[in-house]
């Protein structure tokens, strides 16, 4: 029982008793592409009825979304970093000259700060001024192998689709919420009117369509990619390895691991940057993980109380 | 690009994974120039100054593509001796009439041309509509090239003092990488890694791109920024072969067709110009500027016939020179601002406004509303109650109390449109493709289609003047406007309308190309550049054959103007001898076993005209065509590096700064702005005075991905409202620290036209330059906002001073202002606060400028001939509310 | 529905007589979900059309279920788009069906203080007069002895949004009338 709650999960649909059932499939955001345009946002509010999140500038660069939550299944992060004016490239994918030269990156800009070589003052207008990088990310619910706030679900509302994908059912749920501290990734929000929990469905529906979900269709730089997750894991890593050809050293990818806490996620990434640039736990567990060991201690103490209890009866009748 | 055009972006991310390199030259840094190679950060209004550092670079190491420029370019033509440049005129080209801030042309012309051949003085007796006509004569070479003579003296060799190549370098000479800094903001280095890159990637095997939005257009130099980019294209080969090319990318999904088939003042139909009452009083006078030039535009008179014909039907004859008299005569500039002005004056009755929002989208919104409220009556059709619409009501100007809704006389009429999805019909898109939609759905209630609109309102009309004997009804009367009406709301079937402008023959059947096209009265073509898009009798636009079935030209995709060809002057990606410059960059060829030209496209050429053809002396049209001649519609069948007639203000690019400044034009110290633009001095107009330390920053409008122009078909939905919910301004960490802005705080931004607020985002996407030896401040405004709607702010635009280019009459963009922290005064406080701007700019406040103004007025009635002779500058009138 | 059916739909029988024990997954499907189906696969027609927003041009797909559009997404067949669609795009739907959009006809009378309704008939003809009385009062046959015949009592601005053939009408109804102040988005 073990490996159904945590560590790599060959076939998670099997798992949740789908015999026959389709490939399991998932996202990959390839963030070296993306350019902000937060189509992926609102195709998926036209296609799954999402309610408008309120108007609020938030002055966190163009992101006015902050964050997921029951009212944004799909949420655009945009990093402000300093950088060194690029005269060269910027730290975004690129290849070469035809001549096959790599071209030089800038060093890697961690945690959103500042190099100490560029100087922290404001700008001049002179040669030798910061230049900015610019990053942005697409986030959207990990469908985690080990999907906490489904292991935590007490009505069954959230399940395992035969595509391997989480989603909760709105006419199960009864908004008490528990999925909400269970998820590590901090997606799946409740909303304030009912108390029902909502989140990225992969656009359910869609699938059993056989058409992709909403915000994938919509991403005009493909940096969206829907598919079966093995190709997906495919094409990532080669996506990676021509980046680090490229001397995008600082290209990896985030959730794809199926040994990392969660066992890997149906929707992965591939950041230029520390997970914690882009708001994402850098080493998410699942937190149902520890719950068998959990429920052994719980055995073990429940028959203490019994024992207990029994032994008061022994004891009533001594 | 990725910003404003996202969609079309994906084709640029696919050539980047291939290998291409991306530049972004741009003020602010955008999304696109998040996943460029390269980002140039440039002071807005200095484009010709970048792109000339480029072309002197090519020029200067005689890095040019020579056989390309040698065999289909002007570089060897031979201009006269009595030009003058720029360089020897202390700014200004041979020809300047200071009077008319107008230019003569007849100093640019090539040597041998004949001069009775040109149009651009012999026919324009009228002083004082010069700039007008000319400005007609430009937008018509929307389809093709101003007349020139097509055997200009040539010097192959390109070393004649005068010929083009010569000229170009010397005039470029000065556009070195350190005038390139002083006047853009840009240094050597980034100057050198953009130069070295284009030239890297011209040539035989390798092509560049070009692509512009407003931010090229919108200027006082427009026309003249991309003309510097053509040259650039040009010297490097790199039009009309696949990969290069100069792409504008448009922001309305049919601005491009409805300048094809214009709802613009000095336009008909296919580039046709609207007649001017000087020149044209006659069929025969009305084309015979262009008529028998060589190229295609020399069958002017079959594309005309056929237009009079299309709307005049039986009642147009060759006896009645084919009712060229029913169109109405232009007698000077009649475009939107003048327009405006003259609604504020009380000369104009009624006002349509169809999908347009001038309230807060065109620039100066404060003097569109008080044109708004000075009609007798206003139709808005829309799809949502957009400012023009309740300016009455809520107007910035009913705050101050300039304005009371009691005593604006405006009858509004809302006239509720229907969606692109509630009707049919064809878009064009950016680059030429009509696409057909297919309608959905009826409108509801009582929302209709503009083609039942105008429709209705024609066959009211033609009700009402039934019978009437008024020779001024004619035209009405005889119209052809018998549409076969369908659907719930009887609209006209606009399948039927797409027919009538693909055209039709003798025997009623639809035409195919327009070398069908006649002058004889026997052919109606309502657009001779559509003609084709119903070619046997089947909606071509409508063809929707999946790309993935079709190779990558995708030909059977929609239908594009001319005759479905997608790349224009794709003659050019053959060599003189017609084979492909590389295997790599094969388009189109001479196919010498069957004799014509074949390749991916169609070409766009005559089919078996072969690449060694000569014309014969004294041919005209089509027939004076070489075979290596690729410009088709160019009179002389070669790409202008030097534009000897058809560009107003000049042959050359020359920097100028933008009509506010705060800087004094490096390049040429005393001629500070374009000597030939055209200002609206008016008291709602005025304009920054240069250098004015009152407004010692420079602003430039722009979009956001999230919204769209004006904001109607954004600002009211909640999904997009929600992604960039107010309207903000963009700053520097160092002006904020200069002007004490908060991040998220409000900052109040003034210009001698209003002030207005917004919330400020302190950011290092944007950066001070240094230019004209200072630094140089940028505040980016988003321009989608207004008073309206889900998402609301003030209006950028509001800001704008209207000065416009002299080619085509759009405007400047980029202004100079004033900011500082805190939300704009309210009430009457806010006229005071611009009043006390102007005052210490040295300018008249406005109370003060009207004064004058109805002062001038009532003087003029005494003694019309006074007013203008006084003046040097005719410009200097712009500063009349300045002093 | 009987009780053997009723039974077999009860979760925990489905998990304990299933092979999904722990009734994450086939178990735990309520009806809805099983009954679910996309609403882009149960349109009563999908009508081809392009997007209004910007002049990219990009193919979309217009879902109508009993007359009512019910989804718009880019057409995969698109050369130009691909199916794609930017965040304007993708908002079409919320466009064509917006409950702020008006769908009457607004009418304010000349120093109103409020609208008013007026049904689109009158309008019409209220709008036919004006163009006609203003067409007449600022007629101009001749500008300083040249023959110009137009009025310049009526103006118009707009078209870069609309179709080619709505620009085509509007270009010949108002050059017919004799009306030169005709302007659009192009040179704005």
């Amino acid at each position: 029982m073990s490996n159904r709650l945590s560590g790599p999960l060959h076939d998670v649909s099997g798992e949740a008793g789908y015999d026959g059932h389709p490939e399991r499939v998932g996202f990959f955001t390839d963030t070296s592409v993306c350019i902000g345009c937060k189509a992926c946002e609102v195709a998926c509010k036209e296609w799954n009825f999402v309610p408008e999140d309120g108007l609020l500038l938030t002055g966190m660069s163009y992101d006015n979304t902050q964050q997921l939550d029951a009212n944004s299944w799909r949420h655009v992060a945009f990093i402000e970093q300093a950088a060194p004016v690029r005269t060269t490239a910027l730290g975004m994918p690129t290849v070469g000259p035809p001549d096959g030269s790599a071209v030089t990156l800038p060093p890697a800009v961690g945690d959103g700060d500042v190099p100490a070589d560029l100087g922290t003052g404001p700008q001049t207008g002179d040669e030798g001024d910061r230049g900015v990088r610019w990053l942005m990310s697409s986030d959207v619910c990990k469908h985690c192998t080990h999907a906490a706030c489904l292991d935590v679900c007490p009505t069954g509302a959230l399940f395992r689709t035969e595509f391997g994908t989480v989603v909760v059912q709105e006419d199960i749920c009864n908004g008490c919420g528990y999925c909400v501290p269970a998820c590590p990734y901090g997606v799946i929000d409740q909303r304030k009117e009912d108390g029902r929990a909502f989140k990225c469905t992969m656009c359910y529906d869609r699938l059993g369509a056989g058409q992709q979900p909403a915000c994938a269709k919509a991403c005009p730089t493909e940096s969206i990619q829907f598919g079966p997750l093995d190709e997906l894991r495919e094409r990532a890593h080669q996506r990676v390895e021509r980046l680090h050809e490229q001397g995008i050293d600082e290209a990896r990818l985030y959730g794809e691991d199926p040994d990392d806490g969660v066992g890997g996620d149906g929707a992965f990434f591939l950041l230029l940057d520390d997970p914690e640039v882009y708001g994402l736990p850098p080493d998410p567990v699942v937190t149902t993980r520890d719950l068998p060991s959990m429920w052994r201690h719980v055995g073990a103490a429940a028959m203490t109380l019994a024992g207990g209890a029994l032994l008061s009866f022994v004891g009533r009748r001594r | 690009m990725a910003e404003n055009h996202p969609v079309g972006f994906q084709w640029v991310m696919e050539a980047k994974r291939r290998g291409a390199k991306v530049l972004h030259v741009d003020p602010r840094f955008t999304r696109t120039s998040a996943v460029s190679d390269v980002h140039v950060p440039i002071r807005a209004g200095s484009d010709i100054a970048f792109l000339g550092g480029l072309i002197n670079h090519v020029l200067t190491n005689g890095l040019d593509f020579r056989e390309y420029v040698l065999a289909y370019t002007n570089a060897s033509a031979i201009v006269r001796e009595e030009f003058r440049d720029t360089e020897d005129l202390g700014g200004l080209f041979s020809g300047f009439d200071r009077e008319t801030a107008t230019y003569s042309h007849d100093s640019w012309k090539y040597e041998g041309a004949d001069p009775g051949s040109d149009h651009y003085t012999d026919q324009q007796s009228d002083q004082e509509t010069d700039q007008d006509a000319a400005t007609s004569r430009a937008e018509a070479a929307g389809s093709g090239g101003p007349r020139v003579h097509s055997k200009p003296h040539r010097d192959e060799t390109l070393q004649h003092p005068r010929c083009v190549y010569q000229v170009l370098k010397r005039h470029f000479a000065r556009y070195t990488p350190e005038m390139v800094q002083e006047v853009c903001g840009v240094s050597p280095d980034q100057l050198q890694e953009v130069a070295d890159t284009l030239v890297a990637n011209s040539g035989r095997e390798r092509t560049t791109a070009l692509v512009y939005a407003v931010g090229w257009t919108h200027h006082s130099t427009g026309v003249q920024i991309i003309r510097a980019g053509a040259i650039l294209q040009l010297l490097l080969g790199n039009i009309g072969r696949p990969g290069g090319g100069i792409l504008a990318a448009r922001g309305h999904a049919s601005i491009q067709g409805s300048t094809d088939i214009p709802t613009l003042y000095n336009i008909l139909p296919g580039y046709l110009p609207m007649p001017h009452a000087s020149q044209h009083q006659s069929l025969d006078e009305w084309v015979r500027t262009d008529e028998g030039a060589a190229g295609f535009w020399g069958n002017i008179r079959d594309y005309a016939v056929s237009l009079l014909t299309a709307w005049w039907g039986d009642a147009a004859t060759a006896d009645n020179d084919f009712c060229f008299d029913y169109l109405p005569k232009l007698t000077g500039d009649h475009g939107s601002y003048r327009t405006v002005l003259d609604q504020v004056e009380g000369k104009v009755a009624g006002y349509f406004l169809v999908g347009e929002n001038p309230a807060v989208g065109s620039s100066n919104g404060r003097l569109q509303r008080f044109g708004l409220a000075n009609l007798d009556w206003l139709v808005v059709r829309d799809l949502q109650l957009i400012e023009s619409a309740t300016f009455w009501k809520n107007g910035p100007e009913i705050e101050t109390g300039e304005l009371k809704t009691e005593e604006i006389g405006t009858e509004v009429f809302f006239m509720p449109a229907a969606t692109h999805v509630e009707k049919k019909g064809t878009f064009t898109n950016t680059q030429r493709l009509l696409q057909w939609r297919h309608q959905a759905v009826e409108p509801p209630q009582d929302c209709r289609s503009d083609l039942w609109f105008y429709h209705e309102l024609g066959k009211r009309m033609r009700a009402r003047l039934a019978g009437s004997e008024d020779p001024r009804d004619r035209p009405l009367l005889d119209l052809t406007w018998d549409y076969p009406e369908e659907g719930a709301h009887g609209d006209p079937d606009a399948e039927v309308v797409l027919r009538e402008i693909n055209g039709t023959g003798p025997d009623g059947s639809a035409l195919s190309s327009y070398t069908q096209l006649t002058s004889d009265g026997s052919t109606r073509c309502g657009c001779w550049i559509y003609c084709g898009v119903y070619a046997d009798e089947t909606n071509q636009a409508a063809r929707r054959k999946p790309g993935q079935e079709q190779d990558w030209v995708a030909l059977e995709w929609g239908w594009a103007w001319p005759a479905n060809r997608r790349h224009l002057y794709n003659r050019a990606s053959a060599d003189p001898d017609g084979k492909p410059w590389s295997e790599r960059k094969a388009y189109v060829w001479w196919d010498d076993e069957q004799q014509r030209w074949t390749g991916h496209d169609v070409p766009d050429f005559i089919a078996d005209r072969h690449p060694h053809h000569e014309p014969p002396e004294g041919a005209s049209g089509p027939d004076a065509i070489g075979g290596s001649d690729p410009f088709i519609m160019m009179t002389d069948g070669k790409a202008w590096l030097y534009a000897p007639a058809g560009v107003t203000d000049g042959p050359m690019p020359t920097h100028y700064e933008p009509p506010e400044s705060p800087v004094s034009n490096p390049l040429h110290p005393h001629q500070q702005h374009n000597p030939a633009r055209r200002a609206y001095p008016h008291e709602l107009n005025a304009r920054n005075p240069d250098l004015a330390e009152a407004f010692p920053y420079v602003f430039t409008t722009y979009r956001l991905t999230e919204h769209h122009t004006a904001g109607a078909m954004s600002r009211t939905l909640p999904y997009l409202s929600e992604l960039q919910p107010e309207f903000f301004c963009e700053v520097s960490p160092a002006l904020a620290a200069e002007r004490g802005l908060e991040h998220l705080g409000w900052a109040t931004i003034t210009s001698a036209r209003t002030a207005i607020e917004a919330r400020v985002l302190v950011t290092e996407r944007m950066r001070p330059l240094r230019a004209g030896g200072q630094v140089v401040h940028q505040v980016g405004l988003p321009y989608h906002w207004g008073p309206n709607g889900h998402s609301t702010g003030d209006a950028a635009n509001d800001l704008v001073n209207v000065t416009v280019d002299p080619n085509v009459h759009i405007q400047d963009k980029v202004g100079t202002c004033d900011i500082r922290p805190g939300r704009r005064p309210r009430g009457e406080a806010l006229r005071s606060h611009v009043a006390d701007h102007r005052l210490r700019a040295g300018m008249a406040t406005e109370e003060q400028a009207w004064a004058r103004h109805r002062e001038q007025q009532a003087e003029q009635s005494g003694e019309d001939e006074v007013a203008e002779s006084e003046a040097e500058d005719p410009h200097d009138d712009e500063q009349g509310s300045n002093q | 529905m009987g009780v053997r059916t009723f039974v077999e739909g009860w979760p925990a029988f489905r998990q304990l007589s299933g092979t999904d024990p722990l009734g994450r997954g086939r178990a735990a499907r309520s009806a809805r979900t099983d009954a679910l189906v996309a609403r882009t696969a149960q349109a009563d027609r999908v009508v081809d059309s392009i997007c209004p927003y910007c002049a990219v041009g990009c193919g979309q797909k217009v879902y109508v279920k009993d007359e009512q559009v019910v989804q718009i997404e880019g057409d995969p067949a698109s050369p130009i788009s691909r199916g794609r669609l930017c965040p304007k795009g993708s908002a079409s739907k919320q466009l064509v069906t917006s409950p702020s959009r008006v769908t009457k006809v607004r009418y304010r009378a000349p120093h109103g203080t409020e609208w008013q309704d007026l049904d689109l008939e009158t309008a019409m003809d209220m709008i036919t007069d004006r163009v006609l009385a203003a067409r007449r009062s600022h007629w101009q046959s001749e500008d300083e002895g040249r023959r110009v015949n137009r009025t310049t009592g009526i103006a118009s601005l707009g078209g870069a949004t609309l179709d080619n053939e709505e620009n085509y009408l509007m270009k010949k109804l108002y050059t017919a009338m004799g009306a030169v102040q005709i302007e659009n988005q192009a040179r704005i």
